[in-house]
């Protein structure tokens, strides 16, 4: 996923900020801070910017904060101060040029990733805060280019990378043809009505993952899992309108996601190795559709495969030799818990797993996640630059001796193979997935 | 000086606790409904027991990754916050005035752990205020009112210790004490203080989406 830094200085020039901004005029940015904040906020909104004592305490949270030297526009509720305290104490009077910084911080300079929600001694959901800039400047058509980008995929086709009807079926077929050459009876079930678990992915691995797709297959058929991955819209599981503030299109595109697994009649939704995806599905996506918990049984591929394991339905040949660290997806394990489950696998898998710091629930993020990676080359190095705490966190693994890590998601490793390059880590990064498949007892 | 005396330490008092009880209560009704009309999901996820388990975990000291970290922060905090709310509630002289009025009377701290006590309050305020001028990550979110509210709850152990120890203008003190005592009342509901009222909300609520949805501990 790597893509040439176009930038390295300060000064960041997006098409999607600027064109954006050259339309808004001080009514407009008026009204509209204001609908949203009248139409869709209320008490959470309310209480969190009342109570809010302007301690500092998320500060040390914030892998912005701490890789830029405990720069204080960087800490969570910094940030707040340059977004949502601003709009909020103006009563919407900002300028275009505001906004278009507003957007930034809450787009490029954070990832969501709620690690200051287990910082601040008031529970005060940060992430909330920004993600509601965020959406205020999707209202005002202010969002970075690259992303907005994406949600027109999300919009026209609905998956994230364009990808045509006929081309994901077609994509599928390669990869059972593909993994054929290793297992002549494999299949890739398409559209099997009735099947125990529906497999679904994000766009990106059709597009340029797809042996993640054959990795999965394998691992299915010797479990003897019966599984399937639809014919239609909805296999795509990926989200990055939650990410840019469309929250009708994030709704419209869970609803696709949900109808194609009713439709087909299976138990239970499996998703591949991706936190974001999870996190649409799992906990946002449902709740903008009316439903407290996800209306059909989801799970993460941390957790399916730690059931195959801990099931003896996936054996393992020979464990992997180099000693690995894991690393924790906030939308794993900040977003669902998944750590032990992550480290069972590791362990069953992998001889030796040597721990980062901080790690679990605490761990730093990879600074690629809540749609950032996303926002494209023009703020590579916003994130590269804005994680080196992440490269200490790794260096220090790789100096007990780890030498590949592992991500069980997909932004963590466009994230994580950018900071390993730019700092010169020289470690390899590896799904939960290509483990198993390397390890694993596979059938004749 | 003797009418004024009576006006902050009579009818004052009364406004200022009618404002305060009253000012937390409409806050609090307040708050529910607008979460109920425009916040739903809260009473959706809410959570006893993870509410409990988190908040339980934030108020007894160093039981958060956050805590440990800020070891003279968290000793300094708790003791504020303890002293802030005992040393009123249980001065000897405070419950002098109440057994006067009312003929009711309960436990009371002695006057030197009292004075000890509100010199911590005090203490731990310039503790405040120094970390609010010092640490540049606290001065950035800094705005006036943050002073302001240290200075409200400052003033009426400044004041009341002034007055115990009869230092110079002590009536004067005294009335001022009153005064203050009565303005951070009614500032309780109505300013960043309102965390007094909010914080097991928001806690408890964090700790349900933490604990019930996301089956992770937030602390």
């Amino acid at each position: 996923m790597a893509e040439p830094a176009v930038n390295t200085t300060k000064q960041i020039t997006d098409e999607g900020l600027v064109k954006g901004a050259s339309k808004l005029t001080p009514e407009k940015i008026e009204q509209v801070i204001n609908s949203v904040i009248k139409a869709e906020t209320g008490a959470r909104l309310k209480t969190y910017v009342d109570i809010c004592v302007h301690c500092g305490l998320c500060s040390e949270a914030c892998h912005f904060y701490l890789s830029h030297d405990n720069d204080p526009k960087f800490s969570p509720a910094g940030k707040v101060k340059q977004t949502i305290w601003e709009i909020l104490n103006k009563k919407g009077k900002v300028d275009a040029e505001f906004i278009k910084r507003a957007s930034e911080i809450a787009s490029t300079e954070c990832n969501l990733c709620r690690r200051c929600a287990m910082y601040c001694p008031f529970g005060i959901d940060i992430a909330y805060l920004l993600i509601t800039m965020r959406r205020i400047c999707h209202k005002l058509g202010v969002t970075p280019q690259y992303i907005q980008d994406t949600a027109h995929s999300h919009s026209a086709t609905m998956n994230q990378m364009w990808v045509k009807d006929d081309e994901w079926i077609d994509c599928l077929m390669w990869q059972e043809d593909e993994a054929r050459g290793e297992i002549p009876n494999i299949r890739i079930p398409i559209e099997k009505e009735g099947a125990e678990i529906y497999y679904s992915v994000i766009g990106p691995e059709p597009k340029f993952r797809a042996q993640l797709i054959y990795q999965a297959a394998v691992i299915m058929h010797a479990a003897g899992v019966d599984w399937t991955m639809p014919a239609t819209p909805g296999w795509d599981n990926s989200d990055m309108c939650m990410f840019t503030g469309d929250f009708e299109m994030m709704a419209r595109l869970k609803k696709v996601h949900y109808e194609s697994a009713s439709r087909l009649k299976v138990k239970k939704i499996v998703m591949g190795e991706c936190g974001h995806a999870f996190r649409s599905v799992y906990d946002v996506g449902n709740r903008a559709l009316g439903w407290k918990m996800p209306p059909i049984p989801m799970v993460h591929a941390i957790e399916f495969y730690y059931e195959l394991i801990k099931d003896g339905k996936i054996k393992i040949a020979k464990k992997y030799q180099k000693p690995v660290t894991f690393h924790d997806p906030c939308n794993t394990v900040r977003g669902r818990g998944l750590h032990e489950m992550g480290r069972f696998v590791t362990n069953a898998t992998c001889e030796k797993l040597i721990e980062m710091h901080p790690n679990r629930e605490h761990n730093y993020c990879c600074s690629a996640g809540g749609g950032v990676i996303n926002c494209g080359p023009p703020y590579k190095m916003t994130r590269v630059d804005g994680n080196r705490i992440k490269a200490e966190q790794l260096f220090a693994a790789k100096a007990k001796g780890a030498k590949t890590i592992i991500a069980p998601c997909h932004n963590c490793h466009g994230g994580l193979e950018d900071i390993v390059h730019h700092y010169g880590l020289d470690m390899d990064i590896k799904f939960l997935g290509d483990i198993i498949y390397e390890t694993m007892e596979k059938p004749e | 000086m003797h009418d004024i005396y009576n006006f902050v330490s009579g009818p004052l008092v009364w406004v200022s606790f009618v404002l305060f009880i009253g000012g937390c209560i409409y806050r609090l009704i307040s708050m529910a409904a607008l979460a109920k009309k425009k916040d739903p999901v809260v009473y959706d996820y809410m959570n006893l027991r993870y509410a409990l388990r988190s908040i339980f975990h934030w108020i007894i000291p160093f039981r958060s990754e956050n805590m440990k970290r800020h070891p003279v922060f968290t000793i300094v905090t708790f003791a504020f916050h303890i002293c802030l709310i005992l040393v009123p509630l249980f001065l000897f002289a405070h419950i002098i005035l109440i057994k006067e009025s009312w003929n009711i009377s309960w436990w009371f701290l002695s006057d030197s752990t009292a004075d000890v006590m509100t010199l911590i309050v005090v203490g731990s305020c310039i503790y405040f205020l120094v970390r609010r001028i010092v640490q540049p990550e606290v001065k950035f979110l800094t705005s006036p009112s943050d002073y302001l509210i240290l200075a409200i709850v400052a003033a009426p152990f400044i004041t009341g210790f002034w007055t115990y120890h009869q230092f110079a203008g002590h009536k004067v003190m005294g009335i001022i004490h009153i005064l203050s005592g009565e303005i951070m009342l009614v500032a309780i509901p109505f300013t960043r203080l309102s965390h007094m009222i909010f914080f097991a909300f928001t806690r408890g609520y964090m700790g349900s989406e933490f604990g019930a949805i996301r089956h992770v501990k937030d602390w």
